[in-house]
């Protein structure tokens, strides 16, 4: 495979924010892609954790964050568990992903920042996830309300959704954590 | 046998079975489960997708809660045990990580809380021989596909449950059961759960993968201890279906849900009839003990 690198200017790419952000270093990877071939979503995706690496080490920039593995990945830590050199590739996508947030990069397709917001909106206000609101604001917000409108009534009656909003957590203590840890942050939904 | 129990936001939501079936469980075979008061969201994977001091600080405010009750915590949740024992890993490994994580709290955590998972509770702490002497019921020699995903096994160094590749928890407590493991590659594949609103056609992928392994296995049943695994194959049959044109029947089943059939608790108490696709095969097989 050719690996094609927009080089913005020397010294500008990601690999050492990414690496510092993550506290993982890339270098020793030696490009023997057991990471990949583990990888469940490589296909769909259409691209690689070891393709990812192998284009951070040669200087890649912004246009990486838009790359189809950053959101699709399911952080099911394969490729870190069968790495030789115990690269914890799940980390290094999770800082992408942080680092694409930070930067405004493309929504991607499902557009799984908008469910993270709306996850982590309900657990500020609640203290626990309230599945029910978190998915209908998810659904208002990324247009797909007529999916899976099948399953909720069956779900209701077999009482796998819960209608009222979570209760018993300490939710001063969770705000406090929100607040500190993203400051200026998720405020709104 | 007494623990801190973390019960995790999907116990009183799409895997209020899960929890029921470890709360009976528990119950009779004597194991003193004590609610966390005042427990909160351990973040999962909207936490470490988007801020890595915010995923660690979540579940280390649970764990200081834990830490002040003095007990062991239990989890009944792959997820919940996963965020937790990476957050342990997380600040004890890392200086600057446990000093971030203690200003965000308000109070310092040394990752020192030990976490584990309620199966291996049952297999290490109970033991297979008492839960043997336990059973009322056994499986009648029901073949069941013992599923672990992924948050269970790893990171594997820092989750330290059972082998990597080739977990056997399940499998070993399914033969106490007198059903038959079976031997299949599935186990420790991903169902594909964290996409399942996001990108509904990647988990249909990946669990119908899951699935037909479990169907080419001869298995009658999946068992899991994930509510995450539950609900992707589970909830995703019909949606498989329609993708591959295969007519799917298989029950997915918690592993508290087979082992309170086995201790002689009625199916409701269990929840079994929350689930998605009926458990009668399961139910058909249960045999008294000799
Ligand atoms: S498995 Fe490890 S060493 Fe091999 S290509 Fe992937 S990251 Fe590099
Ligand atoms: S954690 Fe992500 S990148 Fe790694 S194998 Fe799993 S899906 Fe692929």
């Amino acid at each position: 495979m050719t690996i094609r690198i927009n080089k913005v200017a020397k010294g500008t790419g990601l690999k050492a924010i990414v690496e510092e952000m993550s506290g993982v270093s890339l270098d020793a990877c030696y490009q023997c892609r057991k990471c990949s071939a583990g990888c469940p979503v490589a296909g769909p995706a259409k691209s690689a954790p070891s393709e990812i690496i192998r284009r951070l080490h040669l200087g890649a920039g912004d246009e990486l964050l838009e790359n189809g593995l950053v959101w699709m990945c399911l952080s099911c830590e394969t490729c870190y568990g069968r790495c030789p050199m115990q690269i914890n590739f799940a980390a290094v996508i999770d800082a992408l992903r942080s680092l694409a947030l930070a930067r405004g990069s493309k929504v991607p397709e499902g557009n799984m920042p908008l469910f993270n917001r709306m996850f982590l909106a309900n657990v500020r206000v609640f203290g626990r996830s309230y599945d029910l609101s978190m998915i209908a604001g998810y659904k208002l917000g990324s247009g797909s309300l007529m999916s899976d409108t099948e399953k909720f009534p069956t779900m209701l009656k077999k009482g796998k959704m819960a209608i009222l909003p979570p209760s018993g957590a300490d939710k001063k203590a969770v705000r406090r954590i929100f607040e500190k840890a993203m400051p200026g942050k998720g405020k709104k939904q | 046998m007494k623990y801190a129990y973390y019960p995790g936001c999907s116990s009183h939501s799409t895997a209020r079975d899960m929890h029921e079936s470890a709360i009976a469980v528990a119950c009779k075979l004597g194991i003193e489960l004590v609610e966390i008061e005042g427990w909160s969201c351990c973040g999962a994977t909207a936490a470490h997708q988007t801020d890595r001091i915010l995923a660690a600080s979540l579940p280390a405010a649970n764990m200081l809660l834990a830490k002040q009750m003095g007990l062991d915590t239990v989890v009944t949740c792959a997820a919940c045990y996963n965020r937790m024992k990476v957050t342990n890993h997380e600040v004890s490994s890392s200086p600057a990580m446990r000093a971030r994580v203690a200003d965000v709290v308000g109070q310092p955590y040394d990752g020192s809380v030990a976490v584990r998972h309620l199966v291996e509770v049952l297999l290490e702490d109970v033991g297979i021989e008492k839960l043997r002497k336990s059973f009322t019921h056994t499986l009648g020699g029901l073949k069941v596909a013992a599923y672990y995903g992924c948050l269970l096994v790893r990171p594997h160094d820092v989750t330290h449950f059972d082998d990597a590749e080739n977990p056997t928890i399940l499998d070993r407590l399914v033969d106490a059961m007198g059903g038959q493991s079976v031997d299949w590659p599935g186990k420790v594949d991903c169902c594909g759960g964290g996409l399942n609103l996001t990108r509904t056609e990647v988990v249909v992928k990946l669990s119908g993968s899951v699935l037909d392994m479990a169907v080419a296995s001869g298995a009658g049943c999946i068992t899991v201890a994930c509510p995450m695994c539950q609900a992707s194959l589970d909830l995703r049959q019909k949606d498989m279906q329609k993708q591959t044109g295969r007519r799917y029947e298989m029950p997915i089943v918690y592993i508290t849900q087979l082992l309170g059939l086995c201790l002689g608790i009625p199916p409701k108490e269990l929840g079994l009839n929350r689930l998605m696709v009926s458990p009668a095969g399961v139910l058909q097989s249960l045999a008294l003990k000799a």
